[in-house]
């Protein structure tokens, strides 16, 4: 027999064992880090949590599928498992830390197992076990492993998702006036987000005037002059009318030598006289300033 | 044809990312260079049309570019590389407005105006090589502010 597989007898033995001294085990744990500072709420949640996972483990003992991070009896452990991950990876802890964490649980496990097995002559059983349980914390470590990870590309897909929205946000200037500050790369994903979001800020606000403002995008091309068409067009179904202001010099200069005509677009040159042109399009005065736009062009 | 070369880069584009970092390399090349900024934008314009051109039409490939000295001038020249389809009617594909995709059809052409010099080498089945040259205008810009 290789040293590594586990005789059914000795795995059976083993689930057995986790389940009648599942409330001790369930008590050390309680206080072990992994645990402790995932469920705060009381103690006793975290004693809870701790006899899930006994239990599981007994589940997958019983089984025989020690080394399976497969096992059915991961299953009801699993989302449970990953949150205390992701917690920990919360609070700094890298998943190599985490994964010491929870090879640090077997310890006191064993601290039992030899003391249960201490007036009984039989060596090799003890040994077998707690083998059993090596192999066994080490698959439980694997099944955690892979929730951090998934928890890291999960993590890493939201927060690309947040940048989408946190980059494009809608301003209410005036009534009836909002605008969209775009900053940086407008590719086709970002154009879409711009799209929504300003559509649905001129329902929400009933919005007769909408200002793109591209000051802070570098490059204009065609696809990037498309999007913002497609932009225009669009409100203008919804019934609101676009400026689209901050078109720099250099990049005004580029976009018609590139042969892009955006002539049946308004635009402005900042931001401030879009804003005026709106204004004065709903005939609000604003005196502080001298109008310079009045009317269409 | 022009020499000495100075130093060759060559940049992957097969993804929006990359089309980015192209932009941004030129860009940077370009105002190493002593372009002014029309003239950067132009460049980097047009790079980003054949830059997408390579990874939307030919299905990727790479840019290669190369800083060129002329006695006293300095300039960039970009080459757009794909082993992609190609494009069998090239004074069509040329044509303002002209687009197989669904775009404006207004980036080789488009492109072609913004810099001094345009080749566009191509074979059916074979892909596509579009080379750009653009040299710094007038006088050598001062280094102004140069670490
Ligand atoms: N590298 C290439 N490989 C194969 N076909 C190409 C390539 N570049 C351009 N084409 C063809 O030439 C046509 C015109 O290209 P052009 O860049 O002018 O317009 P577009 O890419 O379709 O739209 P856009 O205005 O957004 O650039 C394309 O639709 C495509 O059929
Ligand atoms: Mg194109």
């Amino acid at each position: 027999m290789a040293d590594h597989d586990t005789a059914p007898g000795t795995a059976k033995e083993l689930g057995a064992f986790l389940e009648r001294r599942r409330e001790q085990i369930a008590q050390r744990w309680a206080d072990a880090a992994l645990f402790r500072t995932v469920f705060t709420v009381s103690r006793d949640e975290a004693v809870e949590a701790c006899k899930a996972v006994l239990d599981a483990l007994a589940d997958v003992s019983r089984s025989g599928r020690l080394e399976d991070v497969e096992a059915p009896g991961f299953g009801t452990v699993r989302d449970q498992l990953g949150r205390m991950a992701a917690a920990r990876a919360r609070a700094g802890f890298t998943p190599v830390q985490i994964a010491g964490e929870v090879a640090g649980l077997r310890e006191p496990v064993t601290a039992l197992l030899r003391a249960e097995f201490q007036d009984d002559a039989d060596d090799e059983r003890v040994t077998a076990c707690t083998q059993a349980l090596a192999v066994l914390t080490s698959t439980l470590r694997l099944v955690i492993m892979e929730t951090t990870v998934s928890a890291g590309e999960e993590l890493i897909a939201r927060q690309r998702q947040q940048l989408l929205e946190v980059a494009t946000p809608v301003i209410k200037l005036w009534d009836g006036v909002v605008a969209v500050p775009l900053i940086g790369t407008l590719d086709s994903a970002r154009s879409q987000v711009v799209m929504e979001s300003l559509l649905e800020a001129i329902v929400d606000q009933r919005a007769a005037y909408a200002i793109l403002d591209i000051t802070g995008v570098p490059t204009v091309d065609s696809l990037v002059a498309q999007h913002l068409m497609k932009t225009v067009a669009a409100a203008r179904l919804m019934g609101a009318e676009c400026i689209v202001s901050g078109i720099r010099p250099a990049i005004a200069q580029t976009i018609v030598q590139l042969g892009i005509d955006l002539g049946s677009i308004i635009t402005r040159a900042g931001l401030a006289d879009a804003l005026a042109y709106a204004l004065t399009q709903q005939g609000i005065v604003v005196s502080a300033r001298p109008v310079t736009e009045a009317g269409p062009r | 044809m022009h020499a000495p070369i100075t130093s060759t880069t060559r940049l992957p584009i097969g993804s929006d990312a990359d089309l980015a970092w192209v932009r941004q390399q030129v860009r940077q090349a370009a105002a190493d260079l002593g372009f002014n900024l029309v003239q950067q934008t132009k460049l980097v314009t047009a790079a980003s049309e054949l830059a997408r051109n390579a990874l939307v039409h030919g299905g990727g490939g790479h840019m290669e570019m190369t800083v060129l000295a002329e006695g006293a001038h300095r300039g960039l020249r970009l080459s757009f590389v794909d082993a992609g389809p190609g494009i069998r009617d090239v004074e069509l594909a040329m044509t303002d407005g002209y687009t197989t995709g669904g775009g404006l059809g207004m980036g080789l052409s488009g492109a072609k105006r913004l810099v001094k010099e345009f080749t566009l080498d191509t074979r059916p089945g074979q892909g596509t090589t579009v080379t750009i040259v653009d040299w710094v205008s007038g006088l050598p810009a001062p280094r102004t502010g140069a670490p």
